[in-house]
């Protein structure tokens, strides 16, 4: 009997793992999942220390993985992965920017009841049982395997080798996503709303891009990236397919990146989230969304690029505009930062209409640059607070220069950095990515692009000039003295800004040694 | 029987479920809608499989099911909290988040 079915039974192949590439994604994941454990087997109070050693552990270890193979170049996991150049930038990126914001998150001396999150998420706004759980110090670690689960999912998220991989690291980046979203400690209301506004929209986007995926395999019948791009070459038959499913694809990643007209819920999610998490996915999100769009249309669909290259065109205008314009309407520091990260997708997008190795090395520089600086702003914003938690509206920001002029120095450079003036990051981006721009013949795009940079000047320098130049109000807000935790974020993020203004030399060899993603 | 019917009914499938998602108020409702968005996706990939004649689409709908699996008890959590907060699942009434 058993010899009948195996004569039945074509024979497996077995497949071949190789373990070191696929390392730092090992490291990460296997410290999420400890941290499931942890949180089921170790005393309350002693969650909290294992929790962070595991989280910093597992994102210094992947760090340091991701420079071990940094001249690796293949496609492994029989395809479902591939790691090159490029790759392994981004997941660089990715990492160095999750472990700052990992460390804003750990801050537990800026609000007097504890860190960044309800102490249990399940415990109602305002009951009693919540006052006894902040009163008793109750401190929430699942978000630390929350964390490494979305940290993984990023990470993956740039590497994948076909649509698939690419549709699940997009759920295992969004899911944890969520959650987090939803567990500020103060504003809860807002935080749960936040919450379903992200995971309704999340999943419907997507919805629509597993339906890009479907169709995309129904033209080539296969996910592979490399698989769809040879069967781009090959025939042009059933190009409505190709249409479809590149719509899709992409709309599904422009939702991620928070591309207009797909960023309804940027503004919401950001302000709803607990400050530190924003700041973590305001960046990391970005830059993993913005690989996995790269990699999509330049390894696969780079046979479609003139029907693609339009439509991002529109999408690039569109994002800039809205969201310089509308950021200048606000008055929640966090939503207007929230606009300004839409705008800034916007002239990211611009490098990526170029679609050129320039154009890639651009958005590369502009996602480095853009990140830090993002990173940093959020965790200032933790530190500005009044007795009911966070003071973020603009008016309770007037006259932060005269009280402390050190944390409004501070966030004044990472708006000038957004800015794109001289000597911060921001302008290195921006010029790599215009340039880009101009040279594959974009060049109204980028007229548009240098409008919308000007507009956008005007609400950063705007809130500049109303920390230095207004008096405080006399009941305003006090600047909290963080841990050492915020402290070395800060410092590390205004560090990368103005070493990346000032000498961008090293940081654009690494990434022209990078190359090209490989097919 | 022709697989490309199969097509058409994964297309309606998914619009129903995308418009449901867009005019329907209740979130366990659009909850419910984007399941169906998910499960026309499915169909589409078994269809195209069964079309193309390779088993990779069949594949990734195991992969989906487990995904929209994944996704419910996310999903269900968020609006259980919500619920338990405002006595409401209604989409329309979380509205303190605006412009």
């Amino acid at each position: 009997m058993s010899a009948l079915l195996a004569a039945d039974l074509a024979p497996f192949p077995v497949p071949s793992i190789e373990y070191s590439a696929i390392s730092p994604l090992i490291a990460i994941f296997g410290a999420a999942v400890l941290g499931v454990l942890v949180e089921a087997l170790l005393p309350r109070t002693a969650r909290r220390p294992v929790q962070l050693v595991l989280t910093f552990g597992a994102l210094a270890v992947a760090f340091g993985l991701v420079i071990w193979q940094r001249d690796t170049r293949a496609t492994v996991l029989e395809g479902a992965v591939t790691i090159d150049g490029p790759t392994l930038f981004l997941q660089g990126t990715i990492i160095a920017l999750a472990f700052v914001a990992a460390l804003v998150m750990a801050e537990r001396r800026v609000d007097v009841a504890g860190d960044d999150f309800a102490p249990r998420a399940s415990a109602l706004p305002g009951s009693d049982y919540e006052r006894d759980l902040t009163r008793l110090g109750w401190l929430q670690t699942e978000v630390w395997p929350l964390l490494l689960f979305s940290i993984g999912g990023m990470v993956l998220f740039p590497a994948s080798g076909d649509l698939l991989t690419m549709f699940i690291a997009l759920e295992v980046l969004s899911l944890p996503l969520y959650l987090l979203t939803g567990m500020a400690r103060r504003r809860r209301l807002l935080s749960q709303e936040a919450s379903l506004k992200y995971f309704v929209l999340g999943a419907f986007s997507s919805a629509l891009f597993l339906y890009g995926v479907a169709l995309l395999y129904g033209f080539a019948g296969t996910v592979s990236l490399s698989g769809i791009a040879e069967a781009l070459t090959d025939d042009a038959q059933q190009y409505g397919l190709v249409l479809g499913g590149t719509a899709l694809v992409a709309i599904g990643l422009l939702f991620k990146i928070g591309a207009s007209p797909f960023h309804q819920w940027t503004p919401d999610v950001y302000q709803g989230a607990p400050t530190s998490v924003t700041g973590f996915m305001a960046a990391c999100t970005k830059v993993a969304a913005f690989g996995a769009l790269l990699k999509v249309l330049f390894v696969a669909l780079g046979g479609v690029r003139w029907d693609w290259a339009p439509m991002l065109w529109v999408i690039a205008v569109l994002t800039m505009v809205v969201g310089s314009i509308v950021a200048i309407t606000q008055t929640d520091m966090k939503r207007m930062l929230a606009y300004s990260a839409v705008a800034q997708a916007g002239f990211v997008l611009v490098g990526v209409v170029a679609a050129s190795p320039d154009g890639m090395a651009g958005t590369l520089v502009y996602l480095v640059a853009y990140g830090f600086a993002s990173v940093g702003a959020f965790a200032v914003v933790t530190l500005v607070r009044d007795a009911t938690g966070e003071a973020t509206h603009l008016s309770q920001w007037a006259g932060l220069g005269k009280r402390s002029p050190l944390v409004a120095g501070v966030f004044a450079l990472f708006l000038l950095a957004f800015a794109g003036i001289p000597l911060t990051s921001g302008f290195i981006g921006k010029f790599a990515v215009f340039t880009a721009g101009v040279a594959s013949g974009a060049v109204a795009l980028v007229v548009i692009a240098v409008v919308a940079s000007a507009i956008a000047a005007f609400f950063y320098i705007r809130v500049i000039l109303l920390m230095f130049f207004h008096d405080p109000a006399p009941d305003g807000p006090a600047v909290v003295v963080p841990s050492s935790m915020t402290t070395i974020a800060i410092a590390v993020t205004v560090a990368v800004t103005i070493v990346v203004g000032v000498i961008p030399q090293p940081l654009l060899a690494l990434i022209s040694d990078a190359g090209v993603f490989v097919r | 029987m022709n697989p490309e019917n199969y097509l058409v009914l994964s297309t309606v499938l998914f619009s129903l479920g995308a418009v449901g998602v867009l005019v329907r108020r209740n979130a366990i409702v659009v909850f419910m809608c984007v399941e169906l968005m998910l499960n026309a996706c499915n169909l589409a990939f078994v269809t195209f499989a069964r079309m193309h004649g390779t088993l990779d689409g069949q594949v990734i709908a195991f992969f989906v099911m487990v995904v929209a699996a994944a996704e419910v008890v996310v999903g269900l959590a968020i609006v259980m909290t919500i619920f338990r907060t405002r006595r409401s699942a209604s989409v329309d009434e979380a509205n303190l988040l605006k412009y």
